[in-house]
């Protein structure tokens, strides 16, 4: 995949060398293949079409200074347009609450709570904080107990009702529990659940009503397709949620899907998942996002030979 | 229903009487099918083998139109995939007969386990699971519930152990209780991880140590919305274990799964399964036209 691209943006970038200017008839190559690099990457295809156009927009007229070359030219409008769509600066976590209360939640499998778990831990280590993890996923099996073993892999308190079958009263309960023994941090994570199941998407937003989280977070998969911006748009007009996690980016996706969510919901990506330990989180670095999905160190390198 | 209705009108439309269909409808079926994630090369695929088809058989009519477009998508998964299979079976002349499920992380191997056990187990055959996800927190436990609730044996170590061993321990387990069925559950791992990809390697090797041609059926199992990347997964873990079947899962919500036809076309794995929720009786035999029908709706 990734020799095939830079074959074709080399061929697209060899149309654009020796023009002075970039016109809409040598550029045409180039942004069909930039368009074609985004969605082999899985960004949205009417986010791709969107992005090209601006692109596009971006670069017509253009002159082609002598320092550089077009193509150069293009691959910097395409990186800078892409860093800017995926966020600014690393936007951080808000901890104002007394406790501070974080909601998870995402479709089944997304990683909700590994990564519950990877936030107590760094919001105990890192943040000097006493988390408790609440254990809303009634359904799944064995759901509860994942969490008292993630839990005690990084040494947090667990708060669970076996029984319980109203996650809204569980989680209600773990917030006065927090509150009489201490704790300055309740991370509820919730079982995954489809954007078009209603009966648990009302649920979700039941809880998150009685609870109102400081931070309510989007956990998504990073290898997820073009599926991302229907399931980050009902989420979001659920819950309103206050940022996305993006997991599994340890694997070799491109993880167009970022910037498909970006774009539709428009809150910031706030960390990422980069293993199953843990240890594996991040804060999220728009700019490398935007260097992944556009296979950048190859484009970069390509531009610099012709 | 709307969709599917006025995307065939148009093609209809565009193609009647002529022998060459329109570039609008060519655009729209692009669409279609890149947003149920079939991908550019397969889409580009597709509409190629449309086009010579329409410049062949001229003056089609509607209905042969349909037929085509169907015709031309299905005929990309893996020719095994007769699409009229609607039955859960295994070949009756290996006994035990060895699954082995292997994919990334939380695609919903343990649950399609749970669910083919079910199916099994209620066609009178006898089934034992073993637990060799021996990583991932409370993974044996998760197993186990699905054992209980379907009613059949598993075969489990501690969390650590070699899950080579467990697999290994098994099969032993199976042949002495005369099982018909034995079902490998693995931990779930990104298929560009050398070492966890060497472990899966293992895990088949030792197993052949009790069945000598275990096993026999590897299952990669995909999650219906996942995009590209899906590829880069039957290449890796067809390297490492020789994929034999597929199955995709959560294809339940708004995902269509389109990225499974470019793979099965490429490597020749026949899509067996599909997974449409979390209960015990929602995994279905994969049937070619209803999937493909599926991307029109
Ligand atoms: N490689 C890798 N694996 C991850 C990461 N985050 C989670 N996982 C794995 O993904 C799988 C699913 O993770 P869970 O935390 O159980 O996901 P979930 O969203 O809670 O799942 P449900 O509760 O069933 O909806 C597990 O095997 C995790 O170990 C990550 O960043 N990298
Ligand atoms: N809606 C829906 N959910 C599913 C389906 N199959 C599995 N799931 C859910 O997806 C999540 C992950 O499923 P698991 O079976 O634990 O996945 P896994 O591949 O074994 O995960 P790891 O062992 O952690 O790698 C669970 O919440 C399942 O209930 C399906 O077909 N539809
Ligand atoms: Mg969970
Ligand atoms: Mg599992």
């Amino acid at each position: 995949m990734f020799n095939n691209l830079s074959d074709k943006l080399d061929k697209a970038l060899h149309v654009l060398k020796g023009h002075g200017s970039i016109t809409e008839v040598n550029v045409a190559e180039t942004l069909k293949e930039v368009r074609r690099a985004l969605l082999d990457a899985d960004v949205n295809f009417k986010i791709a079409k969107q992005f090209t156009t601006t692109v596009k927009e971006k670069a017509l007229g253009q002159n082609v200074l002598t320092t550089l070359q077009p193509g150069q030219l293009m691959v910097k409008i395409v990186k800078d347009e892409l860093t800017q769509l995926m966020g600014g600066d690393a936007e951080g976590i808000n901890l104002s609450g007394t406790p501070t209360v974080i909601l998870m939640s995402g479709l089944q499998g997304s990683g909700k709570t590994t990564f519950s778990g990877k936030l107590a831990n760094y919001l105990k280590t890192k943040k000097t904080k006493k988390p408790l993890l609440v254990a809303c996923d009634i359904y799944r099996p064995a759901a509860i107990n994942q969490l008292h073993v993630v839990g005690e892999q990084i040494g947090v308190e667990v708060y669970s009702e076996e029984g319980n079958q109203d996650p809204v009263a569980i989680s209600q309960n773990a917030i006065k529990h927090a509150k009489s023994n201490g704790h300055n941090i309740v991370i509820v994570d919730t079982a995954g659940r489809l954007a078009v199941d209603e009966e648990m998407m009302n649920e979700i937003s039941n809880i998150h009503k009685a609870i109102q989280p400081q931070e309510t977070l989007f956990v998504v998969d990073s290898m997820t397709g073009q599926d991302a911006v229907n399931t980050a748009k009902t989420f979001n007009d659920i819950l309103n949620f206050d940022g996305v996690v993006l997991t599994k980016l340890d694997g070799d996706t491109r993880g167009g899907a970022a910037l498909s969510i970006k774009s539709v919901v428009n809150k910031p990506i706030k960390f990422i998942g980069t293993g199953e330990k843990m240890e594996a989180i991040d804060v999220f670095y728009p700019d490398r996002m935007a260097d992944r999905i556009l296979g950048m160190g190859d484009v970069v390198s390509l531009v610099e030979r012709a | 229903e709307k969709s599917k209705t006025s995307f065939f009108n148009k093609l209809s439309k565009a193609v009647a009487g002529k022998s060459k269909v329109d570039d609008d409808v060519l655009d729209n079926l692009e669409e279609i099918l890149v947003t149920s994630d079939v991908g550019v090369n397969t889409t580009l695929k597709i509409i190629e083998r449309i086009e010579e088809r329409v410049s062949n058989d001229k003056y089609l009519g509607t209905d042969e139109l349909n037929v085509i477009l169907r015709e031309e998508i299905a005929g990309l998964l893996s020719e095994t995939n007769v699409g009229e299979e609607t039955e859960f079976s295994i070949p009756t002349d290996k006994k035990p007969y060895v699954l082995m499920v292997v994919g990334v992380n939380g695609v919903g191997k343990t649950t399609t386990i749970g669910k083919l056990a079910h199916q099994f187990n209620a066609k009178g055959l006898k089934v034992v699971l073993g637990a060799a996800d021996t990583f991932r927190a409370a993974a044996i436990d998760q197993l186990q519930v699905w054992a209980d609730r379907v009613g059949v044996p598993i075969v489990k170590q501690d969390m650590g152990s070699d899950p080579a061993s467990v697999a290994f321990d098994t099969l032993q387990s199976g042949v002495a209780q005369d099982a018909d069925v034995i079902i490998i559950d693995t931990a779930g791992r990104l298929h560009n991880k050398v070492n966890l990809m060497n472990e899966l390697t293992k895990v088949k090797r030792v197993m052949q140590k009790v069945v000598g041609d275990a096993p026999h059926d590897v299952l990669l199992v995909l999650d219906g919305s996942t995009g590209q990347n899906a590829f880069e997964q039957a290449k890796q873990f067809t390297a490492a274990t020789e994929v034999t079947s597929l199955a995709v899962t959560k294809l339940d919500g708004t995902a269509k799964g389109g990225v499974v036809i470019g793979i099965s076309d490429q490597f020749q794995i026949p899509v067996k399964y599909i997974g449409v929720g979390e209960g015990m009786e929602d995994l279905q035999v994969f049937n070619k036209y209803e999937f493909v029908d599926s991307f029109f709706k």
